[in-house]
Order: C-alpha cells, then structure tokens, then sequence
C-alpha cells in the first residue's frame, strides 16, 4: 500500500512514474464502484469523466436492482436518490389490439431491504461517484479519455485525454468507458462493431402529476411499478417498457440493431406505436415530453464478452457487455456496480503483488466467476437467443393472447370449447406446432430453471 | 417542447403527432465546436443499404442528391447505432465530442 492516497509507488524500471495507481475511465456504475473499492483500500485513484457530471451520458430503461449494494454501501437505501420503489412487476404479451399480463406486487418489495428501484441517472451516478470521491478517490469531469499510453513493451501505463498536456499515468487502467467501450476496442479486446450483439434503446421522459401517476398505476408514496412488453415492435426482435419515476412515466422499446436497420423503421415510430396501445395509452393520456433518449446496450451475453483483462487494464459494466437481458432478467446497473468493485479489488490486489501482467490482473475474472456477474450470464448465455427466437417475438404473444381469449370468452348458450382445443386453435392460428410449444417449454425451464 | 394537450377521440392522433423537431429541443446538446462524427460521402454513395438513415434515432443522415449522405452532429446522442450498422469501411468516423459537450441526460 502506498504511504499516502495520491503518491503512486516509483516505476521498478525507471520509466516514467506513475502519478496514480489507478485511472478509472468512466464515472458510471461501474467505474465509481471501481474508485470506490480502491479509495478504501488506500489506493491512489482518479476517475475520468467526458460528461459533465456523472450519469450525463446515462440512460437505463427501468430498474435498478440494489441487492448488490448491501455488502458495498450498508443501508444504501436510506439516502439513494430513489424515484419510486418498484412494489408492481408486470409483464405483459400485446397484440395490436389484445394483451396478456403476469403482474406481481409486493408488499415486501416496498420495504427495506427493497428489491428495485426507479431511479434518474444523473442522480444515482452522482450519488454513487459521491461515494468514491468522499473514500479519496478523484474526479475529473467534462475530460474524454481518448486513447491508451503504453510503455514499450505494450504495457497499458496510461490514458491520453483531451486536457492540454493532458496524459495521465497509473498502473492500472480500469475500462468502465460504456458500451461503445473505444478502450477495450483500441486494446484489441472488443470487435470494433458486431451489430448483432446489440440493441438500441429509445426512451421518452413524459412528465405526469404524481398524484395521476398514484391513480393510474394503483400506487401510493415512494410506490412505483415497471412493466414491460413483449410483442410491441412490428416485428423486430426486442421489447418496450413503461415505468414510473416520481413525477413522470418513462417509457420506450429496445430493439436489436441489425433488425431495426433491415426494417428500416425510425426508432421513434415504435415509441408512437407503444404509446398509442390500448393497453398503454389510457397510463399516458395527458402527459408532456420531457426528455427523449437513445443508448445502445450490449445484450449478447456470456458468449459475446471480450477478455475482461490485458497487461495494465481491466474492462468492467457495459464495457465488457456485463448487461443481462435475458427475458424475465433485465439488468445492468446491478452488474455494472459488481463488476466495478471486484475490479477494484483486484487491482488492489495486483498492486499489492506488484503484477499488472494480465494474469497479474487475473483475480478480476475469478472473482466474477465466483459472483453472480459472470455465474448468472453463464448460466443464462443461452438465453439471448431464445428470447429473441422468431417464435418467442412472433408466434407466443399472440398465440398466449389468443388462448387467455378463448379460455375467458363466455359463449353460451354456445358451448365453449375445452382447454385443449382452444390451445390447438390458438397454436395453429399461429404456425406453432405442440411440440415446439413443448419443446420451447421445456427449453425455456433448462435455461431459467 | 410540449405535446399539445390530447382532448377528445382523436388524442391519440395528436399524441402521435409530436415533430421531431420538439421531440430533439427536449434534449439538452451542449454543441462544441469539432464535429465528432464525420461521414465519408464518396463512401455512401455506393452504398445500397444506407441503414443510418432510418436507424440513427436523432435523424442526423440526410441522403444528398448527388447521391451521398449528409451528417448533422449537433444533436446527437453518442449511441454508436450509426457505425454499427454501417457495413462500408471508413464511411463513419467515431468518435466521443470533447469533454463537458455533446448530449447531457437530465433524466435518463
């Protein structure tokens, strides 16, 4: 450990000497939960920021899960800059003009120790990185870091950034710059653009009293509730969601990249299309625009994550594709901060054993694997191409639709048919065999069982 | 900025008919003075797809008559769908605005 926070230990080959023992780049989720872990062990730490304060360049799309917070923050949720508590789950299978929905709710859920929240990202980001700055770390915002400096033996020692004069030495570099990670991609470790491990998502803000919010979501207080939708985006393999904050709704779709260019859909037009679903409308009627956004999210899983280390560097949350959209899983913020701090830590511990080699740096990933970050994506790897099967995204929402219509419908004095036809009329309506019903069934139960 | 306010049946119409123009001037781009994105038309030109048309969500690839593509990158969001979806090498140059500009989330 070094004497004191801020003095970085000398080079042992004389070369130019370190001025930090870490540089983190990004000070999202991940990176202040990087800063965080090392200020408390007593590193040397910055965090770069190209916005103007951190979660400026943020966007999520619902909820932020805090289980991961208990060991790293204890009573997190006592000072959390929380939207709403997520008590209502839903989830709902829509066709133009039906819908079906599996909706929790939970006492429990609005209680601490909590389960999600709402949230905005300009808050909880800057309440997090607020965490990692009063533990010692430093903050350098509106400050891109634009590219990797490297000894000469192609050792990671350094950023380049867009201040004047503006290199920066560490012995670590920790990636947390986002899901168009330009680090990892200069390391050689991410592909520079593979369109199929990605969705876009677009998001309106729409502003709504509160008290309106209560009512139409059955709500009260600090109660929030988050849907999502399967079944919503002509076509194009993804999904909406609608959620609300304190005083407005959010609501939006995110859809996979190469789909919605071979579509040839503007992005918005499928918010349009949400927005004007008789399932959705009547949550929306009245509200105003307050913000609209559009982030990528990595979403190819456990299979499409690059090498999480190099000689001086380390690649966490979005930058290392650590989001987990696996049907009833919709997660990220959560992986993000785990990834950060057991990045964090294992630097730490390379700085303590004087190895910044990759495998130096090779208790990051063991980590991982140990934790849920990278336990939870393998075993969901599977996932990603189930649920965007052309027969999870084409065939089951209308034909789970169709079914809850025919076993609700009251046709006397007609006879109603029994379980089992209305299941055949339903599957044949839609080009779905029984067996591949049962076959995706059980699919499904080997992958999320 | 705002929606007009939706009365009677044909309020989804008018939900619907939010411009782009309001829909961008509720985001808040602090514009610097460098392009971030720059756009190689002698590219475009043969290209068939021109997926970031459509694709981009801040509408910024505008089809030229001489058959290349225009780029606004005063308003963009920084997503990255534009190079993902291109398939023409160096059509698209990447990269992140300087510090402190470029689009600022408030509620993101």
């Amino acid at each position: 450990m070094p004497e004191s926070p801020g003095t970085a230990t000398a080079r042992p080959d004389g070369a130019e000497p370190a001025t930090f023992d870490a540089i983190v780049v990004g000070a999202g989720p991940a990176g202040s939960a990087a800063a965080l872990a090392l200020a408390r062990a007593g590193r040397s730490v910055v965090m770069v920021e190209r916005g103007p304060f951190p979660g400026s360049k943020n966007v999520y799309g619902g909820v932020v899960y805090g289980r991961v917070l208990d060991d790293i923050l204890p009573d997190w949720w006592d000072e959390v800059p929380v939207e709403r508590w997520v008590v209502r789950r839903s989830t709902m299978m829509v066709t133009g003009s039906q819908s079906l929905s599996v909706d929790y709710r939970s006492e429990a859920w609005g209680k601490a120790p909590f389960n999600g929240m709402t949230t905005l990202r300009s808050h909880f980001d800057s309440w997090l990185a607020a965490k990692a700055t009063d533990s010692g770390a430093r903050l350098i915002t509106s400050t891109v870091a634009t590219g990797l400096v490297r000894d000469e033996a192609g050792r990671v020692v350094g950023v380049h950034t867009d201040r004047e004069g503006g290199d920066i030495r560490a012995h670590v570099v920790i990636a947390c710059d986002g899901v168009n990670s330009l680090l990892a991609k200069e390391a050689g470790l991410l592909p520079r653009a593979e369109a199929s491990h990605y969705t876009l998502g677009v998001k309106e803000v729409l502003a709504l009293p509160r008290e309106v919010i209560d009512d139409r979501f059955g709500v009260r207080g600090h109660e929030g509730v988050d849907i999502e939708m399967l079944g919503c985006t002509r076509g194009i393999p993804g999904g909406g969601f609608l959620y609300t904050n304190a005083d407005s709704v959010s609501v939006g779709v995110v859809v996979s990249l190469p789909h919605l260019a071979d579509a040839k859909v503007r992005p918005e037009e499928l918010i349009a299309d949400l927005k004007e679903h008789p399932s959705i409308a009547p949550y929306l009627r009245g509200s105003t625009l307050r913000e609209y956004a559009a982030h990528l999210i990595p979403e190819g899983g456990y299979d499409t994550m690059p090498a999480l280390a190099a000689d001086g560097m380390v690649v966490c949350g979005d930058a290392a594709a650590m989001t987990l959209a696996a049907g009833l899983w919709l997660e990220g913020v959560n992986f993000a901060i785990g990834s950060g701090y057991a990045a964090g830590q294992a630097v730490d511990r390379a700085l303590a054993a004087g190895d910044y080699s990759a495998s130096g740096l090779g208790s990051y990933r063991a980590a991982l694997e140990e934790q849920f970050v990278l336990a939870d994506h393998k075993r969901l790897r599977k996932a990603p191409s189930l649920v965007l099967s052309d027969r999870v995204q084409h065939r089951y929402p209308g034909l789970l639709c169709d079914l809850a219509e025919g076993m609700f419908t009251v046709t006397n004095p007609t006879p109603k048919p029994g379980g089992l036809r209305i299941t055949r009329t339903a599957a044949a309506k839609h080009g779905v065999k029984l067996r591949q019903l049962a076959a995706d069934t059980v699919r499904g139960l080997r992958i999320f069982g | 900025m705002n929606q007009p306010e939706p009365t009677g049946a044909d309020e989804t119409v008018r939900w619907r008919g939010v411009s782009f123009e309001d829909r961008m001037a509720s985001v808040d781009f602090r514009v610097g003075a460098r392009a971030h994105i720059s756009v190689d038309s002698d590219v475009c030109r043969s290209c068939t797809t021109r997926a970031c048309v459509t694709a981009c969500p801040a509408n910024l690839f505008a089809p030229t008559s001489d058959g290349g593509i225009l780029f606004n990158y005063e308003e963009c969001f920084e997503c990255g769908t534009c190079y993902m979806v291109c398939d023409q090498d160096g059509a698209i140059t990447w990269t992140y605005p300087d510090g402190g500009q470029g689009v600022v989330f408030h509620h993101g």
